[in-house]
């Protein structure tokens, strides 16, 4: 019965982890009334996208791009989401950090080691509320951090945003229990099985177009706390600290603040993937923001980061 | 030792997806020998490590706790335990890992359950020092049960017993002689390892000249999986409808869903279950294009030659291999709810494939003591982490077939009406 199967109908590995994706994304647009996808500009959220696009084709996509911007964005990252939603002939939502700062429900952080990333949270959490989105989007692995890894596809948040690591939903199969109490909301990662290099192949097996800050150039840097932030008006080089122009490039795109760049001179799809089997540090390594503490991510997780 | 591979893009284009998951008691070794394979086929970071040798150190471990890669959690960090299933992920040049590492303690059951429902293969932990024991016999039965039909016996700690073979062999025959009564497990590997000191999890041991058989990691590359799938009976839950609504795709109507069972090509004549409407396969729809097929697990748009009313929940299958069709199914359930037991007779959401139904437990047939695999028959009190076997009513039929055939149209859960909770996963029989 089970043994005179076909042994040919063989699924690489990322077709598998395409057609899940994919499944999540359908998924989503059945279980809920008004979902988001998040959508920053970075290499997850453009893969989830043109999965999003796949998903639905040829519909376009039944929800929105949603673009928390802290207004610390790169200038290639805003350009590249522009055009990229306009490919999609989707709808694209932005919440601006600035807005909730200005309301007063946001504070800056002081210093030259000043930061949004944590703010993103709360203009994040506005956005859903104000505009009733009941599931969002995200392009999280759980191969990116270890509070991650015990991340379920479909992620319960209570009504404040909040995630209770210790009471989540058990996932089975491909079941996915999207029911909720009014208030409550989702956050859904259909990327949760992939890693750094299945994004990197896929993003070369689709020919998907990045951001050019992906690959290497030549970049005018400051050194600070072991890191190597591009300059520019938001990150102005201090009296002491070392400006030097080298060829770099980013291995996660968030806000100039805190995205470290590596030094490479991987220019083309190839050769990343390449640097990206041979490295010795995870993405994350280059992130500021994670490294404040052994568990920065849980912590932020907790209160409703991504 | 593992030669320092030469690296080829294209090869890692098309690996295969092998996803596995451990079990063991506490402190049999799982998070150390999970660590073990990620450090020794050189899946870990620097800066991971780094955190790890910090934080091992602050805590007073003797050795480097390689168990720390995987318990991320403060709370699992502070304790020492591992809390919640886990998910991680390693590559090698021939096959793309996905571990669950599942913790031996609270809710173990449920997490184990958890964790073997989309796992190919288990492995099996046992203590060299303590052999076979009660919990073992358990995630066997667990691991049948959720029909994973590859396990290997990973007799762990052998450095504590003086790599002795005979130490090994008497485990090994205890295990066997329990098995054999577990028919879905048809591929059983037992391996001497020690987690700790790294014998023959990713090197071949220097300790153990007296065993000839795989690594653990080159048997996880090795082991043949390519019959699993059920590429027979054609099943397609349909998920969405894709209507564009646009000038170029005026009338498309897409039945969008990923592959259960079997294979779908044009042409093909089809059913509608529920309904009983015949059609015939129009085009198998894909963002590159018209395809010649499409099979289990593959996500898929599919176009119909008639306009039959479709919408998500209805299942598209072939005419000569129906599934069956019924308001009342036998299952083995496993309950998962801490706060609430079964209400016998009670109410619940039953979410099959992708269809939600209501459905009653109409009756407790038995319930299983997994420590010793008796049935218990005159107790219907169902808690948190008990196995057993009921039979439902549901308020619409089902399209289904047994778990033993086909894991996604066999399998459900059960969901609380007032809290929303997934407090039972059930296979039906
Ligand atoms: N001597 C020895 N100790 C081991 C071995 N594997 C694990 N341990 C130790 O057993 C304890 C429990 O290991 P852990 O991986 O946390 O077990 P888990 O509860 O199954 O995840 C730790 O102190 C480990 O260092 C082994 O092969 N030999
Ligand atoms: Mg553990």
């Amino acid at each position: 019965m089970e043994d005179n199967q076909i042994p040919s109908y063989r699924v690489n590995h990322l077709r598998q982890l395409e057609s899940e994706a994919i499944y999540i994304l359908r998924e989503t647009a059945a279980q809920f009334e008004k979902p988001a996808l998040l959508f920053s500009g970075g290499k997850d959220s453009i893969v989830m996208a043109h999965l999003a696009r796949k998903a639905f084709f040829p519909a376009k996509l039944p929800f929105p791009l949603l673009h928390v911007d802290t207004g610390h964005n790169f200038e290639e990252t805003i350009q590249y989401r522009d055009n990229y939603a306009e490919e999609l002939r989707a709808d694209l939502v932005v919440g601006l950090v600035q807005d909730s700062i200005d309301k007063g429900t946001a504070i800056e952080e002081k210093g030259a080691n000043a930061s949004r990333n944590a703010l993103q949270t709360v203009t994040l959490l506005e956005c859903l509320e104000e505009q009733q989105y009941d599931a969002a989007l995200g392009g999280g692995r759980r191969d990116e951090e270890k509070a991650r890894a015990k991340e379920r596809f479909f992620s319960h948040r209570d009504d404040f945003g909040q995630w209770d690591p210790k009471n989540q939903r058990p996932e089975l199969w491909n079941i996915f229990n999207g029911r909720k109490h009014h208030g409550e909301h989702f956050r859904i990662f259909p990327l949760s099985n992939w890693t750094e290099m299945d994004v990197w192949q896929y993003i070369k097996a689709e020919e998907i177009p990045l951001p050019n800050l992906y690959f290497a150039h030549t970049r005018e840097v400051v050194h600070r706390n072991g890191a190597m932030l591009a300059t520019s008006e938001i990150v102005q080089p201090q009296p002491g600290e070392k400006v030097e122009t080298l060829q770099v490039r980013f291995r996660t795109i968030g806000d100039m603040t805190c995205t470290g760049a590596v030094l490479s001179d991987a220019d083309d799809l190839d050769k990343i993937i390449q640097e990206v089997a041979s490295a010795r540090e995870t993405e994350r390594g280059t992130r500021a923001d994670d490294k404040r503490s052994e568990t920065a991510m849980e912590d932020r997780k907790k209160e409703g980061y991504f | 030792m593992m030669e320092e591979e030469t690296f080829s893009t294209e090869g890692y284009l098309d690996m295969d997806l092998l996803r596995f998951t451990t079990a063991g008691s506490v402190d049999d070794g799982k998070s150390t020998l999970i660590g073990r394979l990620l450090y020794d086929s050189k899946n870990t970071f620097d800066d991971q490590i780094e955190a790890v040798e910090k934080t091992s150190k602050s805590r007073g471990d003797e050795n480097v706790n390689l168990a720390l890669l995987t318990d991320g959690l403060r709370a699992e960090r502070e304790q020492g335990i591992t809390i919640d299933v886990a998910y991680r992920y390693f590559a090698t040049p021939k096959r793309k890992f996905i571990i669950a590492d599942t913790p031996g303690h609270i809710q173990y059951t449920r997490n184990m359950v958890t964790g073997a429902s989309t796992a190919n293969l288990a492995i099996i932990l046992v203590d060299a020092r303590h052999g076979v024991i009660e919990q073992t016999m358990r995630h066997a039965f667990i691991a049948n049960l959720l029909r994973i039909r590859h396990v290997i016996l990973a007799v762990n700690k052998m450095d504590l017993v003086d790599y002795e073979e005979s130490a090994f062999n008497k485990i090994v025959d205890q295990f066997k002689t329990f098995a054999s009564r577990l028919d879905n497990i048809v591929d059983l590997t037992p391996i001497p390892i020690s987690a700790l000191k790294g014998d023959n999890v990713v090197d071949q041991s220097k300790n153990m000249p007296w065993y000839a058989g795989p690594t653990m990691l080159y048997h996880l590359e090795h082991v043949y999986i390519g019959t699993d799938q059920n590429h027979v009976e054609a099943r397609f839950p349909v998920q969405w409808v894709i209507r564009p609504h646009s000038d170029e795709y005026h009338d498309f109507r897409g039945y969008a869903g990923r592959v259960a069972g079997g294979v779908f090509r044009p042409g093909d004549e089809v059913v509608i279950e529920p309904s009983g409407f015949k059609s015939k396969i129009k085009s198998i729809e894909d963002f590159s294009g018209p395809q010649a097929e499409t099979f289990a697990p593959l996500s898929s748009t599919i176009t119909l030659e008639n306009n039959v009313d479709v919408s998500r929940g209805d299942m598209i299958v072939k005419v000569n291999n129906p599934p069956q069709k019924s308001q009342e199914i036998e299952a083995m359930i496993c309950w998962f709810s801490e706060e609430k037991n079964l209400i016998p007779k009670g109410k619940y959401y039953l979410r099959h494939t992708t269809k939600e139904v209501k459905a009653v437990v109409q009756e407790v047939r038995y319930k299983i003591n997994i420590n010793n695999l008796h049935k218990i028959e005159d107790d219907s009190d169902f808690g948190l982490n008990e196995i057993g076997r009921v039979s439902i009513r549901t308020s619409a039929p089902l399209l289904f077939d047994s778990y033993r055939r086909n894991r996604t149209t066999g399998s459900f859960v059960l969901i609380d009406l007032q809290t929303n909770e997934t407090v039972a996963a059930g296979m039906i029989i």
